[in-house]
């Protein structure tokens, strides 16, 4: 075999041994290229689904009514589509639960990365990712019986269904996404760049402060980003906790539902197929994609603008 | 060792005094019971093979090797004026890196501008009066020959420098400081001969403002930029005396080996 191809090679026929080698190859970039083809067909295919059922639910209800209607109420008999409580209710518990998960996480993961001994950043780690590995059903039961009372004991006026008990509870819950991202992305930045800083007379906390985290800052902004989708999309945790009652409301400290929270409730049963009501849930699910979208774009646009300056 | 220098109080002026230095890397014995000087305002060249432990010899100067578990150091680094062992534990290696800086092998520039990467040792000390910071900036540039190459775009990211400016700008940020002593690990190996050369000359340069160790591997430019030399092999200092002395009559016959080329 050896032998054949080698007097192959001497011959003008060369040009025959290597089309099917080029062939392999071009087989191989194939294979790869549906693979990557694979996913992005999925997403696009996602987006077409729910453009083409949100175009049905826009024939019956105005864009302009979606967008600036205050009231949300598909399953009355006087229905009204406005997203705007929906949207609400996921912006505050969103932001509740940032508020807890983007400082603690990246607290977290400066001491992880730059501080904690060997020994303690060995056993720390495995249960960070534990916190990530509850279910999630199990974090709205954890806020619902447990962070609510609790709540209500320093806030007595406070209802048991709130988008403050949930957004800290999908806080924690996002917690390791964002430190364990972070402390990767942190302790990918070389050790010669820090040895720089150390030798300058710089401490641990200036280090990681002035120079790893603006070298890791593309891996901590998608750390962020990741953190930032995860609590808009989170469904379990606001749909038992914040309750269910669309509520046009930015403060934390009433219930409301999110869109996902709504989707979930549809989808259970409550609305007809083919019904208005029902395609809400189509175009409920195309704003918090778009949603996502956006946070996506300004992730990317941060970082671009974070280059410049420096 | 054979310490050739005929110490005369008058004339002679150290800057620090290494004595009986022996380090370990955990269980590694990497310094053996070094005994060596560094003379004010004049270069020292530590060469050797790889390996003999002449970079972990200049990282003890700034404590570097604080930073990893398990080192540990034994005998005196003694600072002058001062006459303070920078190696004791009483002494804050914040502190001794302050006044003691380091070039290293490979520009490591901080994602920040030109300016700011100059400006870093004197935020990280507080200093925050912007002239103060402007003029510090403008000299250190200039003593590190860069300043007219990067006056206009002080605040662009050091990143989009050559490597070359590169190395010159970390040593501009070595210098803003103003430290007593300037070490080098090797400054040259990673840069091409035109930029070596720019660098070699602005270390000739600097002997006049700082005290300079410099480890190096290359043996040709120990003996163009140095004054003293030091030979070392596998953790031991096998000679130290003046350049000349060293590259023309070496009094040790493994360092007479080395510097020919017959083994190394």
């Amino acid at each position: 075999m050896a032998v054949g191809s080698r007097t192959k090679l001497k011959h003008p026929g060369k040009l025959g041994y290597s089309f099917t080698r080029h062939l392999r190859e071009r087989f191989i970039e194939l294979l790869l290229f549906l693979a990557a083809l694979f996913s992005v067909g999925i997403t696009i295919a996602i987006v077409v689904m729910l453009v083409k059922e949100s175009l049905i639910f826009f024939q019956h209800v105005s864009i302009w009514e979606f967008l600036t209607g205050t009231q949300w109420t598909p399953l009355f008999d006087d229905a009204k589509y406005g997203i705007l409580p929906l949207l609400s209710g996921t912006l505050v518990s969103s932001m509740v639960a940032l508020l807890v998960a983007i400082p603690l996480g990246t607290i977290i993961a400066i001491y992880l990365s730059e501080f904690a001994p060997f020994s303690v950043r060995e056993v720390a780690k495995p249960f960070l990712e534990l916190l990530g590995g509850v279910p999630t059903i199990v974090y709205g039961y954890f806020a619902l019986l447990f962070v609510t009372p609790i709540l209500q004991i320093i806030f007595p006026e406070l209802p048991g269904f709130n988008l403050l008990s949930a957004g800290l509870v999908m806080g924690i819950m996002i917690i390791p996404y964002v430190s364990s991202l972070t402390e990767d992305a942190m302790r990918a930045v070389p050790m010669n760049l820090r040895e720089g800083s150390y030798a300058m007379g710089a401490t641990r906390l200036q280090t990681a402060v002035r120079v790893v985290m603006p070298a890791a800052f593309s891996g901590i902004a998608a750390a962020y980003i990741l953190g930032i989708s995860r609590a808009v999309g989170e469904t379990m945790v606001v749909a038992i906790a914040a309750g269910m009652q669309p509520n046009f409301t930015w403060n934390p400290m009433e219930p409301a539902a999110t869109i996902t929270a709504y989707i979930v409730q549809v989808s259970l049963g409550d609305l007809p197929h083919g019904s208005v009501g029902y395609q809400t849930i189509f175009a409920a699910g195309l704003t918090l994609l778009l949603l996502t979208l956006v946070f996506n774009i300004i992730g990317h646009l941060l970082r671009k603008y974070y280059r410049e300056i420096y | 060792m054979q310490n050739q220098l005929i110490p005369n109080a008058e004339t002679i002026q150290y800057k620090s005094e290494v004595k009986g230095l022996s380090f370990y890397y955990g269980e590694f014995h990497a310094l053996n019971n070094i005994d060596m000087v560094l003379h004010d305002k004049q270069i020292t060249a530590l060469i050797g093979p790889s390996g003999c432990g002449k970079s972990t010899f200049l990282r003890c100067f700034n404590r570097m090797h604080d930073l990893y578990p398990g080192n540990q150091y034994e005998g005196d680094i003694i600072l002058h004026p001062d006459d303070v062992n920078i190696l004791s534990e009483n002494v804050d290696p914040i502190e001794v890196r302050m006044r003691i800086s380091m070039v290293f092998q490979k520009p490591n520039p901080f994602p920040k501008s030109i300016y700011e990467n100059v400006a870093y040792g004197l935020r990280v000390r507080g200093v925050k009066q912007r002239a103060i910071l402007d003029e510090k900036v403008e000299t250190a540039l200039s003593n590190a020959a860069l300043w007219d190459e990067v006056k206009d775009r002080l605040h662009k990211l050091a990143f989009n420098l050559s490597g070359g400016q590169q190395q010159r700008l970390c040593i501009a940020r070595a210098l803003a400081t103003d430290p007593e002593i300037l070490l080098f690990d090797e400054p040259t190996s990673a840069l091409d001969p035109i930029a070596t050369a720019s660098i070699e000359e602005l270390i000739a340069d600097l002997k006049s403002k700082v005290t300079i160790l410099i480890v190096t591997h290359n043996m040709q430019q120990a003996a163009r930029v140095s004054d003293y030399t030091a030979y070392m092999y596998l953790g031991e200092l096998i000679e130290f005396n003046e350049t000349d002395t060293i590259f023309i009559k070496p009094n040790n016959k493994q360092t007479e080996d080395y510097i020919t080329g017959r083994f190394g």
